[in-house]
């Protein structure tokens, strides 16, 4: 092969590492995750999973069917789990306690929509990327789309409950998670902006 | 502010300065039927169980603003000695309490139950029975759900019967 018929084909793969490099952003919306190392996009991902990876989310997201409790993660007392629906046994179930609000006298947390999220959601024990994958994962994620998807992390009352977490019932604060909402917020539309692109290992 | 609703069958209507007051503290204080008892205030207990449109419901931890519009059943609603509930006729014959102090929120706990599981497994009234009695009447207080269960099997069918 001749010098410039190499040279011909390498400048072709190069334009075709470009090509495909630059097609990486047009999987937006097709929940698709890239293993690409880009440390910009890594600092949005980082913020939103320190969020997403705090007990206030990992505690009701759990690997064995039993909710947690407090930052130091404690099995929810009283032999609470998952129940059939995400909501605790047939007569002794999530809203036996928990109302659409924190109760400020007893200091039970509570929120609209109040309950597990399904089992197809574990979370816990998972790596930050681990639980990125599966959060854009369609068949993990309850078929959610990257707008739903994003929709979910930065407006559902649920999920924004973790910043008004209420008091405990020692009337102690619980902790947010350790990025402010609206810096959260930014972090998670940047993200998906960006194609949702999950670092490498 | 004004909050209106049904206890035990009689329409109520209170006036309330706070509307995060718990459900307990009005059935208790203001309406002046003690038998749903305080024991943590935390939802930890079950002494303050009561039904909330036909669910059960840690009174201690419901704001008041949240009963509007709804039904209320209390321990006094459930039935009386001369028509009582399942639940409470089974828990006289197995001569259930000691102090009685946590009963009427077992008892409520165990109507909701009976309403959703009509004839509960061992594992299903561990699941469900999580209130706590001091004086550990919990072998005794088994016993009574399975019967209540059987009482109100034989109780709905005579109704059934009376109805076709
Ligand atoms: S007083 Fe309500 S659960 Fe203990
Ligand atoms: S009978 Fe005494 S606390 Fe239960």
């Amino acid at each position: 092969m001749g010098k410039s018929a190499f040279g011909y084909m390498f400048f072709g793969f190069l334009l075709m590492g470009v090509v495909v490099a630059m097609s990486y952003p047009s999987t937006k919306g097709e929940n698709l995750s890239v293993l690409l190392d880009n440390p910009v996009e890594d600092e949005a991902y980082h913020k939103m999973m320190d969020v997403l990876m705090s007990p206030r989310c990992v505690n009701c997201h759990p690997s064995d069917n039993i909710p947690k409790q407090g930052d130091d993660r404690h099995p929810h007392y009283f032999g609470m789990a998952r129940g059939e629906n995400n909501l605790g046994y047939q007569a002794t179930n999530c809203t036996t306690c928990h109302q659409t609000e924190n109760n400020r006298y007893s200091g039970v947390p509570g929120a609209p929509e109040w309950s597990l999220a399904p089992d197809k959601m574990k979370w816990e024990g998972l790596t930050r990327n681990e639980i990125a994958r599966s959060m854009l994962n369609r068949q993990h994620n309850g078929d959610r789309s990257l707008t739903e998807l994003e929709h979910h992390l930065t407006e559902h009352e649920l999920v924004l409950w973790a910043w008004k977490p209420g008091v405990d019932a020692q009337g102690i604060p619980r902790e947010p998670p350790p990025v402010p909402l609206e810096e959260y917020r930014a972090a998670v539309k940047e993200w998906i902006e960006n194609g949702a692109i999950v670092p490498e290992d | 502010m004004k909050i209106s609703f049904t206890i035990n069958g009689t329409a109520q209507s209170i006036e309330i300065a706070d509307e995060n007051t718990p459900l307990l503290w009005v059935v208790r204080d203001i309406l002046d039927l003690k038998g749903t008892k305080f024991g943590c205030g935390k939802a930890a207990c079950g002494a303050c169980t009561l039904h909330v449109g036909g669910e059960a419901v840690r009174s201690c931890s419901y704001a008041i603003k949240f009963v509007e519009g709804k039904e209320v059943t209390t321990i006094e609603g459930l039935g009386n000695e001369q028509n009582p509930h399942p639940v409470q006729q089974a828990w006289i014959e197995e001569v259930v309490p000691q102090c009685g102090y946590c009963q009427p929120g077992f008892m409520m706990a165990t109507a909701a139950l009976l309403n959703k599981v009509p004839n509960p497994t061992d594992e299903e009234i561990d699941q469900n029975i999580i209130n706590v009695c001091r004086c550990a009447t919990y072998y005794r207080m088994r016993k009574a759900i399975h019967k209540a269960a059987e009482l109100q099997a034989v109780m709905n069918a005579s109704t059934e019967t009376q109805t076709s």
